[in-house]
């Protein structure tokens, strides 16, 4: 019964947030100070977006075979690697360091 | 319409790294009490990881469902803003739109933003490429994993975990292509570990748009 509730409540809370973001008018973002505001917001949440799935464990800062996936990825991307091999560079990195560790 | 190939790769890269989590949180459902069908369902409707690894994390831990809808609820908190985002994007109406709600995620807001340079049918294409994708290989790999679950171990385990930062990395990397940007950037990296362990989970990746709010504010011209 616990579980259902949590499944069902879970999973309208959830479509209720996503349909809200698409619902706010777009009149509302319609000033220039916070169409710059806007544009610089995926850029704030990609780079949280990156630290907090690389280097995060529930509300700890952790190092460890992340960090090293990411540096592969790094590489990866200074030497301009297509996004596949980016993504495939830093699994397989971290799972090394997982299995040699 | 011609698919945008390149963005057709990111998408698919992304919907196949993504499902091996969904083989994850279905044998995580099953070993914290969920039965296959809630299980199933939960990734069905509820679609957005981090909030259902939290709530089957919370119930396997002994919390109650009260807290267990709470945790996951705060860790949705930023698909609103991803929908704001999205929205002047897609310009989608009636069903379309909820369709497009349901499937607005990281991965898909990501690879939507992150196809800027190619042009708005680029970034119509990753969103929806990206989000049906990622919402097919969750669901197969949460029922393979929910249904298999004392197979195949913890995948969990097999230190693949870098996978999914590596790609946030690589969508946000060809736009940092100012001194300014790359402030910006690193500033919200500082940010979100400074308040990670100040606030509930999920939420610092909310709070680091405070980071862009000020940028922007001050930025001239």
């Amino acid at each position: 019964m616990g579980n259902w509730l949590v499944v069902l409540a879970t999973g309208l809370f959830a479509f209720v947030l996503k349909l809200s973001g698409h619902l706010v008018p777009e009149r509302w973002l319609a000033s220039a100070r916070l169409q710059r505001v806007n544009a610089l917001v995926p850029i704030a949440l990609l780079s949280a977006l990156v630290v907090a799935e690389g280097l995060v464990i529930k509300t700890h800062v952790v190092i460890d075979h992340r960090l090293a996936g990411l540096a592969a990825a790094v590489v990866a991307l200074v030497l301009r690697a297509p996004f596949p091999v980016v993504v495939i560079a830093a699994a397989v990195t971290s799972a090394l360091v997982v299995h040699f560790h | 319409m011609s698919l945008h190939r390149p963005t057709l790769r990111i998408a698919s890269s992304v919907a196949v790294t993504v499902g091996t989590y969904g083989v994850a949180f279905g044998a995580a459902g099953v070993a914290a009490g969920f039965s296959v069908l809630q299980t199933c369902l939960f990734s069905l409707i509820a679609f957005t990881g981090a909030s259902q690894f939290a709530a089957v994390g919370v119930v396997g831990s002994g919390g109650t469902p009260l807290s267990a809808i709470a945790a996951a609820t705060l860790l949705g908190v930023r698909n609103t803003l991803y929908g704001v985002q999205l929205a002047p994007l897609l310009r989608t109406r009636g069903w379309r739109r909820a369709l497009a709600a349901q499937i607005t995620i990281d991965e898909s807001t990501g690879v939507a933003l992150g196809q800027v340079r190619e042009g708005t049918v680029a970034m119509r294409q990753g969103f929806w490429l990206t989000g049906g994708g990622v919402y097919v290989f969750w669901n197969v790999a949460t029922l393979v994993g929910a249904s298999g679950a004392h197979l195949l171990g913890d995948p969990s385990q097999w230190g693949l975990d870098a996978a999914v930062p590596a790609a946030f990395l690589a969508l946000v990397w060809p736009r940092l292509e100012t001194t300014f940007l790359r402030v910006v950037a690193a500033a919200s990296v500082l940010f979100c570990l400074g308040v990670t362990p100040l606030l509930p989970v999920g939420l610092p990746i909310v709070a680091t748009t405070l980071v862009a709010l000020v940028a922007g504010w001050r930025e001239r011209g």
